[in-house]
C-alpha cells in the first residue's frame, strides 16, 4: 500500500444525504483495509444550509479534515454548493456531481438570482467533471431519495477499491426495505464512472 | 473487533468497557451523540436531565454511593454546571467520576468559543484531551482509573473536529467486576462546610502536584522525536495537523493538558533546537510553559480566534500554500426553520406587532434570520425571561409593553423557570412566549420533562405548562395555536398591552418529531397560478418550501414545493387572494 492519501470531499445541502453518503464511502474504505477519517459540521438545524464531509483514506491519516487546496475529488450534491467548494480542491483534481439545483432562501425570496451556467463553469475550472442526472436515475432506480447513492456508484468507479466493499457497506449501512433500491441505484451510477 | 466510530459514539463505548453505571446529560453540540449511543449498553441508566447542573449532580450523587458515573455537555453548559463542579474538585470522588466538555472552535453551533481548559485549571482538576476516536474510548477508561486512584473527578475536553469525526477503533471488553455501590457515608469528605473545606483545600493542591509529576511518565503524554529544528508541543485536534502539516518535526504529544507534565517538557525544550506550541483557542500550554521560564512561540504566529486547520498551521510556519482557485460571490445558504415549523407563525406575528423580542437558544433563534428578522437579543440558554424582565423594570410604560421573551420548552426548563419565578415575584411586566414544540429540537429531538418519554424510551409523566406556570404565580395564562396567525395577532396584541407578567403557550410539535401520533403533517399545499397576482406577502414567512418565480404571471408568481410543504397552513392565512389551496 502506497503512502498517498486520497482526499474526498461531499458537498451539498442539509437533508440530501450527504452524511449517510460519507458513512457508506468510509465504511467501504475501512472494510478495504485502509485507515480512514471523516468529518463534518452538524447539530444546529442545517436543514437546507450548507453541508461539507471530509473523507480520508490511505495508510495512516492524521488530520480528519482534506487540507485546503488538496482534494482528489469533489463529490457534489447540488450544483451552487459544488461550485462554492471548488477552491478546496486541488488544481486537476476530479468533480462528480448532480445536476441540481436548490434555491437558498435569498432566492426563495426572490432577492437574489440563482447564478447562472454553474455546471459550466464547473467544467471550465474542472475538465475532469462527470455531470450526473441522479434525480431521473433514481427514480428509474425506484425511489427519487437515493439519488445519493446513485452519486456514489459514479464515485466508485473513479477509486481503487473493489466493487465488492462497497457493496458491503451498502448492505451494512441502508435499512433493509430501502436495500434493492440502493444497490439498483449504485449500479446504475457506476455505469455512469 | 475493529469498528469506525465518532468521537462520541467511542466515547460511549468508552464508558460502557470502563463499567460505567450511570449517564447524565443535557444535550448540546458537539456533544449530544454520547448519550444517544451509552442508551445502546442496558448496563448504563442514560437520561437528559433539565440542565447541566443537575446532570453533574446526578453524576456525583452516584459517584458517591460508590458507581463510576459519566456527564457529558458542551463548553457553555459548563458555566451552568460550575458551582458543584468547583466544590467536587475538593470532595473528591468514590466511584470514578468523568465529565466530557465538548468546546467548539469556529462556533460552528454555540454563542461563543471558550476554552474549557481553562476550567480544568480553574477547578483544578486533571483534564485529558483525546487526539482521535481510539483515543476517546482509551482515555475515557483511563479517566476512570486516575479519578479513582487520586480521588478526583476528571475532565476530557473535545473539540467539534474529535465529538463529529470518525475514524477506525479497535473496541475491548466491559470490564468485569465492577464495586456494587451502597452507601456510604464520609461527612468530613463530602459536606464541604467552611471547616472541612479548608482542609480539603490542600488536599486539592497536592494532588496536582502529584499529578504534574505522575504526567512526566504516563504514556498518552509522548515525546516523537523526529528532525531536531523544530519542536512543537501540542494535544488533541492539533496534533493531527501538525503531524499532517510538518510531517518532519518533533512532537511532545500531551493526552493530559492539566497539570502539565513540566519536567518531561523541559526535556523536550532541551532536545529540540526552537519550541514551539500548537494549540486551538487560548494560549493555555503556551503560557505555562513561558511561566516556568522556558521560551516559546505559539500565538505570535496562531490566531487566538477559530478552529486550525492544515492549511492554517502550514500558514502559520511560513509553509507554501496550495493553489486555490477563487469563485465568484454566492447567495448564502444558511440553515432555516422547517416547513410547517410552529415557530413561523409566531415570529410573523411579533414582527407585525413590532414587539422587542428577547430571544433564547434554540431552533427558534433562526426567527433572528431574514424575511422572519423578529429576534434582537440572544444571549445564553433561559436568559430571555430574565432580561425581559430587566427591560421593563426601566422602560417607559409605552415602551415596556412591546417586551416580548421568547423560549422554547426545553430551554424554560433549562434555566428559563427561574428567570420566570423572579419575573413573577419581582413584579416584571413583561410578555413571555412559551414555544412548546415538545421536544429539544435544535440538538436533534432530545426528550425533555415535556416531551413524556425518557431517553430510553419509556413513557413518564409529562409537565404541563400551564399548571407550572400557575404554581409559581403566573396570572395571566393563555394557550394558542401557532398555526393560526389571527388567533397569534389577537392573544400576543391583548397579553402585550397588560401591565403585567402574561405567559403565552405555543401548542403544536415540531415537525420533525417521529414518534406516531405525535406530529402529523397537513396536505401540502399548492398556488394557483391564475389566482395568484404576484404580491409576495406569502414570501413574508420565509418558508423553504416557497420559491419566488420571476418570470411567472405579470408580476412574477409564488410556487410551492409539494415534496417540502407541510400543510401547515400559515402562507394560506396570508393570501388575501385565495390563491393557495390544497394541492390537487
Amino acid at each position: 500500500m502506497s503512502d498517498k492519501i486520497t482526499n474526498i470531499l461531499l458537498v451539498g445541502v442539509g437533508g440530501q444525504g450527504i452524511l449517510l453518503a460519507a458513512e457508506i464511502l468510509s465504511e467501504t474504505f475501512m472494510l478495504a483495509g485502509f485507515d480512514v477519517k471523516k468529518s463534518e459540521i452538524h447539530g444546529m438545524s442545517q436543514r437546507g444550509g450548507s453541508v461539507v464531509s471530509h473523507v480520508r483514506y490511505g495508510k495512516e491519516v492524521f488530520s480528519p479534515m482534506v487540507p485546503e487546496g488538496e482534494g482528489d475529488i469533489l463529490f457534489g450534491f447540488e450544483l451552487m454548493e459544488s461550485y462554492r467548494y471548488l477552491s478546496l480542491l486541488k488544481p486537476g483534481g476530479t468533480v462528480i456531481v448532480n445536476d441540481l439545483c436548490i434555491a437558498p432562501p435569498a432566492v426563495l425570496l426572490g432577492q437574489e438570482p440563482y447564478p447562472d451556467g454553474l455546471a459550466l463553469k464547473i467544467q471550465e475550472l474542472c475538465p475532469d467533471c462527470l455531470l450526473v442526472d441522479g434525480q431521473n436515475l433514481a427514480i428509474e432506480a425506484g425511489n427519487a431519495r437515493a439519488a445519493n447513492t446513485v452519486l456514489l456508484g459514479a464515485v466508485s468507479k473513479r477509486l481503487d477499491v473493489e466493487e465488492k466493499y462497497w457493496l458491503e457497506a451498502i448492505e451494512k449501512m441502508v435499512p433493509k426495505k430501502a436495500l434493492a433500491v440502493n444497490l439498483k441505484a449504485f449500479a446504475l451510477g457506476r455505469s455512469l464512472g | 473487533m475493529k469498528e469506525i466510530l465518532s468521537g462520541n459514539e467511542a466515547i460511549a463505548r468508552g464508558a460502557y468497557e470502563a463499567g460505567v453505571k450511570v449517564a447524565c446529560a443535557y444535550p448540546g453540540t458537539p456533544s449530544t451523540e454520547i448519550l444517544e449511543n451509552t442508551i445502546r449498553y442496558q448496563e448504563i441508566d442514560s437520561s437528559w436531565a433539565t440542565n447541566e447542573k443537575v446532570a453533574l449532580e446526578v453524576g456525583i450523587g452516584a459517584s458517591f454511593v460508590g458507581a463510576r458515573s459519566l456527564v457529558t455537555m458542551k463548553h457553555v453548559g459548563v458555566n451552568v454546571a460550575a458551582d458543584p463542579l468547583f466544590t467536587l474538585s475538593y470532595t473528591g470522588v468514590n466511584g470514578g467520576l468523568l465529565l466530557i466538555c465538548a468546546d467548539d472552535p469556529e462556533l460552528h453551533s454555540s454563542q461563543n468559543e471558550q476554552d474549557s481548559r481553562n476550567y480544568a485549571k480553574f477547578a483544578k482538576i486533571p483534564m485529558l484531551e483525546p487526539a482521535d476516536s481510539q483515543e476517546c474510548l482509551e482515555f475515557t477508561k483511563l479517566a476512570y482509573e486516575i479519578s479513582e486512584r487520586h480521588d478526583t473527578p476528571v475532565m476530557l475536553r473535545t473539540t467539534t473536529r474529535i465529538s463529529h469525526s470518525k475514524s477506525v477503533v479497535t473496541l475491548g471488553e466491559r470490564v468485569a467486576a465492577v464495586a456494587e455501590p451502597k452507601l456510604a457515608r464520609n461527612a468530613a469528605k463530602f459536606v464541604m462546610l467552611p471547616g472541612n473545606a479548608r482542609g480539603r483545600h490542600y488536599v486539592v493542591e497536592d494532588r496536582i502536584t502529584t499529578l504534574s509529576k505522575e504526567g512526566c511518565s504516563m504514556a498518552i503524554n509522548r515525546m516523537e522525536l523526529r528532525d531536531k529544528k523544530i519542536g512543537v508541543i501540542t494535544a488533541g485536534i492539533s496534533y493531527q495537523h501538525v503531524r499532517e502539516a510538518l510531517p518532519e518535526a518533533s512532537v511532545l504529544k500531551l493526552g493530559m493538558v492539566f497539570p502539565l507534565p513540566f519536567d518531561l517538557i523541559r526535556e523536550f525544550a532541551s532536545k529540540v533546537d526552537k519550541l514551539y506550541v500548537v494549540e486551538e483557542l487560548d494560549a493555555f500550554i503556551e503560557d505555562q510553559v513561558k511561566a516556568i521560564g522556558i521560551p516559546v512561540t505559539g500565538k505570535e504566529i496562531i490566531s487566538l480566534c477559530g478552529e486550525l486547520t492544515p492549511g492554517r498551521v502550514r500558514k502559520a510556519f511560513g509553509l507554501p500554500e496550495n493553489a486555490q482557485g477563487t469563485v465568484e460571490k454566492l447567495p448564502g445558504r444558511p440553515p432555516n426553520m422547517c416547513p410547517g415549523c410552529p415557530h413561523r407563525g409566531v415570529f410573523y406575528t411579533l414582527k407585525q406587532l413590532n414587539a422587542y423580542v428577547s430571544g433564547d437558544i434554540g431552533c427558534y433563534t433562526l426567527g433572528f434570520m431574514p424575511p422572519l428578522s423578529a429576534m434582537d437579543t440572544c444571549v445564553c440558554m433561559g436568559a430571555s425571561i430574565g432580561m425581559a424582565t430587566g427591560a421593563s423594570k426601566v422602560l417607559s410604560p409605552e415602551e415596556r409593553k412591546k417586551v416580548v421573551a421568547v423560549i422554547g420548552d426545553s430551554t424554560f426548563l433549562h434555566t428559563g423557570i427561574n428567570g420566570l419565578m423572579d419575573m413573577v415575584y419581582n413584579k416584571g411586566a413583561a410578555t413571555v412566549i412559551i414555544l412548546d414544540n415538545r421536544i429539544t429540537a435544535m440538538t436533534g429531538r432530545q426528550e425533555n420533562p415535556g416531551s413524556g418519554h425518557t431517553l430510553m424510551s419509556e413513557p413518564t409523566n409529562a409537565i404541563d405548562f400551564p399548571m407550572l406556570c400557575q404554581a409559581i404565580g403566573v396570572k395571566n395564562i393563555r394557550t394558542i395555536n401557532p398555526l393560526d396567525l389571527d388567533e397569534c395577532q389577537r392573544v400576543i396584541s391583548e397579553e402585550m398591552e397588560r401591565p403585567e407578567t402574561s405567559v403565552i403557550i405555543t401548542d403544536k410539535p415540531c415537525v420533525l418529531i417521529k414518534k406516531e401520533g405525535v406530529f402529523t403533517p397537513g396536505k401540502p399545499l399548492a398556488v394557483a397560478e391564475d389566482s395568484c397576482i404576484g404580491c409576495r406577502a406569502c414570501l413574508k414567512i420565509g418558508c423553504p418550501a416557497i420559491e419566488w418565480v420571476p418570470t411567472s404571471g405579470k408580476k412574477g408568481q409564488a410556487k410551492i414545493d409539494p415534496l417540502l410543504c407541510n400543510g401547515c397552513d400559515v402562507c394560506r392565512q396570508l393570501c388575501k387572494f385565495s390563491a393557495i389551496q390544497e394541492a390537487k
